[in-house]
């Protein structure tokens, strides 16, 4: 299922483009807000769970997951490099698999890491916020980049949707509106991240087990219809 | 030793048809897909190389279907068309991945870069090459698992006549190897420089197919159409007018040109300024007026 040669070209697709540089900014940006915030206010579990919440798990991850889902497969349907992979005796399943393993490998290094570093410098992982949140961007990486894969491989305008999505409804809607709540997977992370810290400092609005069923669903369902897409990927030519 | 079979494919875009039920069979040897832009060339490349799937019809490798099938690209090497390559990568990576999709390594990347004699830059990266080094990369690319089908669309765009003519020799050894070779090109000469077979396409349909010699015979044979303007129009016209050569002319008052159809190419252009001369008539414009491959493939169409 996974092909090495594949993931070799999809990571140095990635980490090689320009705008692989948002992978570095936003992390850099986390640590020098939790950097700030503990310099002025010091330790405090409420604010170093706000941070994570407001900014690394809201904001930050599911950037990530936008730039590393459609950044694995959409510029190469875009250019129509994809030729390469397409005319060859691999499954086309195996590149979507292959694929989306690099994704939320490069989704979980650039958000879950700084993440847990953020959660470190704002207070210690006191309470057990920085690792509560850390699980959460673990969590929310795999779902997000089996989105963000499927929605490279079926539009042209796979980044457009995907920062609205991750904006506008994870960051706005996903925190403020009931309803959207439960189709949010910032929540289901969130739901999985509960478990394991202080009262009340991280809180979902959906049970565990919904969130289970929802996150694993979307990511094998995404995946699935991906792999299909890609089997029957029409490449058009200039006429 | 393989035969690609497209047996009564049309293709459609919306409401656009871009191929029309076209049957036809490829074989080994080198075959050459002409035909003017947009005639739909590159959708039944894309066809043939399992890229597309044909609203009708099949595409068939020695049998088995090449849509959805991707076992069918251990017998194909597909050289696109389009530009985009993984530029980030050098000659050599590029070339060794390729191997590596299909299972083989190194050794068998190396000989294919040393089949379109790359190894010179094989170290430098792709964004550096040039056209011409771009389109022998994406032949080694093709070639890299020794397959049995080549299909390239428009190879030799944008090659300087060096590089086409290497490319051309490739090729030729390829068909002589018995390879089915099958290369889309707008240019007759390409075509008849390197084709022993040839299938014309004009506007999604097959217009003619086979030795190169019947084809060229029928456009030479067609009414060739000129634009002429002298010191003394009406003069002129009266005296080719006299000669077999000669099917028709029209005084254009408005452009102060003679049109002039002539049916017997070879003698017309050997008349023309033989007659001129023994009148004593300035030829001042002389031009082929339906000269565009568009005419001379409607011409086909209608033979």
């Amino acid at each position: 299922m996974y092909n090495p040669t594949v993931a070799r070209l999809t990571y140095r697709a990635l980490l090689g483009r320009r705008r692989a540089a948002i992978l570095f900014v936003l992390p850099a940006l986390l640590l020098l807000i939790a950097a700030a915030v503990r310099g002025f206010n010091g330790a405090d579990d409420q604010i170093a769970a706000d941070v994570l919440g407001g900014f690394a798990l809201a904001t930050m991850t599911p950037l990530i997951g936008v730039i590393a889902g459609t950044g694995a497969i959409g510029p190469e349907i875009d250019d129509g490099s994809i030729v390469y992979l397409l005319a060859k005796p691999v499954k086309r399943p195996t590149i979507i698999f292959t694929k989306l393993i690099v994704a939320i490998a490069v989704t979980m290094v650039f958000s879950a890491v700084p993440t847990f570093l953020a959660g470190l410098i704002l207070n210690g992982n006191g309470q057990q916020v920085a690792v509560a949140y850390t699980v959460a961007a673990l969590v929310a990486s795999i779902a997000y980049s089996a989105l963000f894969l499927l929605l490279g491989t079926v539009s042209r305008h796979a980044v457009v949707i995907g920062l609205v999505y991750a904006l506008v409804w994870e960051a706005l809607f996903g925190s403020l509106i009931e309803g959207a709540k439960t189709l949010s997977v910032q929540q289901w992370a969130l739901a999985v991240a509960e478990k394991g810290s202080g009262e009340g400092l991280v809180a979902s609005d959906v049970g565990l087990p919904v969130a289970v069923v929802l996150l694993a669903g979307v990511t094998v369902a995404a995946t699935w219809y991906a792999g299909q897409k890609l089997r029957t990927l029409t490449l058009a030519g200039d006429e | 030793m393989s035969t690609l079979h497209i047996d009564h494919v049309s293709r459609w875009f919306g409401n656009v048809v871009a191929v029309n039920d076209v049957t036809m069979g490829v074989g080994p040897g080198v075959t050459g897909l002409l035909g003017p832009n947009g005639a739909g060339k590159s959708t039944l490349i894309n066809m043939m190389g399992g890229f597309l799937a044909p609203s009708t019809g099949t595409v068939t490798l020695d049998g088995q279907p090449i849509w959805r099938n991707e076992s069918v690209y251990r017998q194909i090497g597909v050289v696109p068309e389009r530009e985009a390559m993984y530029d980030f990568l050098t000659g050599r990576e590029f070339v060794v991945a390729n191997a590596e999709l299909h299972g083989l390594g190194a050794t068998e990347a190396q000989r294919a870069l040393a089949t379109v004699e790359m190894e010179y830059a094989q170290d430098r990266k792709i964004a550096t090459y040039s056209k011409g080094m771009r389109q022998r990369v994406k032949m080694a690319s093709a070639l890299v698992h020794d397959p049995s089908v080549l299909l390239l669309d428009e190879p030799f765009n944008g090659m300087d006549p060096r590089q086409r003519m290497q490319l051309m020799e490739l090729l030729r050894r390829m068909g002589a190897q018995g390879r089915t070779v099958l290369f889309s090109s707008h240019i007759l000469e390409e075509v008849e420089q390197l084709a022993s077979h040839i299938e014309v396409i004009v506007a999604g349909r097959h217009a003619a197919s086979g030795d190169f010699r019947r084809i060229r015979r029928l456009m030479t044979d067609r009414p060739h159409r000129y634009l002429v303007r002298s010191s003394d129009d009406r003069a002129l016209a009266a005296a080719l007018i006299a000669d077999p050569s000669t099917a028709g002319i029209d005084v254009d008052v408005a452009e102060g040109a003679l049109r002039i159809q002539a049916v017997d190419f070879g003698r017309f252009t050997e008349l023309l300024p033989r007659v001129a001369r023994a009148h004593s008539i300035r030829l001042l414009t002389v031009s082929p007026s339906d000269e565009s491959l568009e005419s001379v493939f409607s011409y086909l169409v209608a033979a």
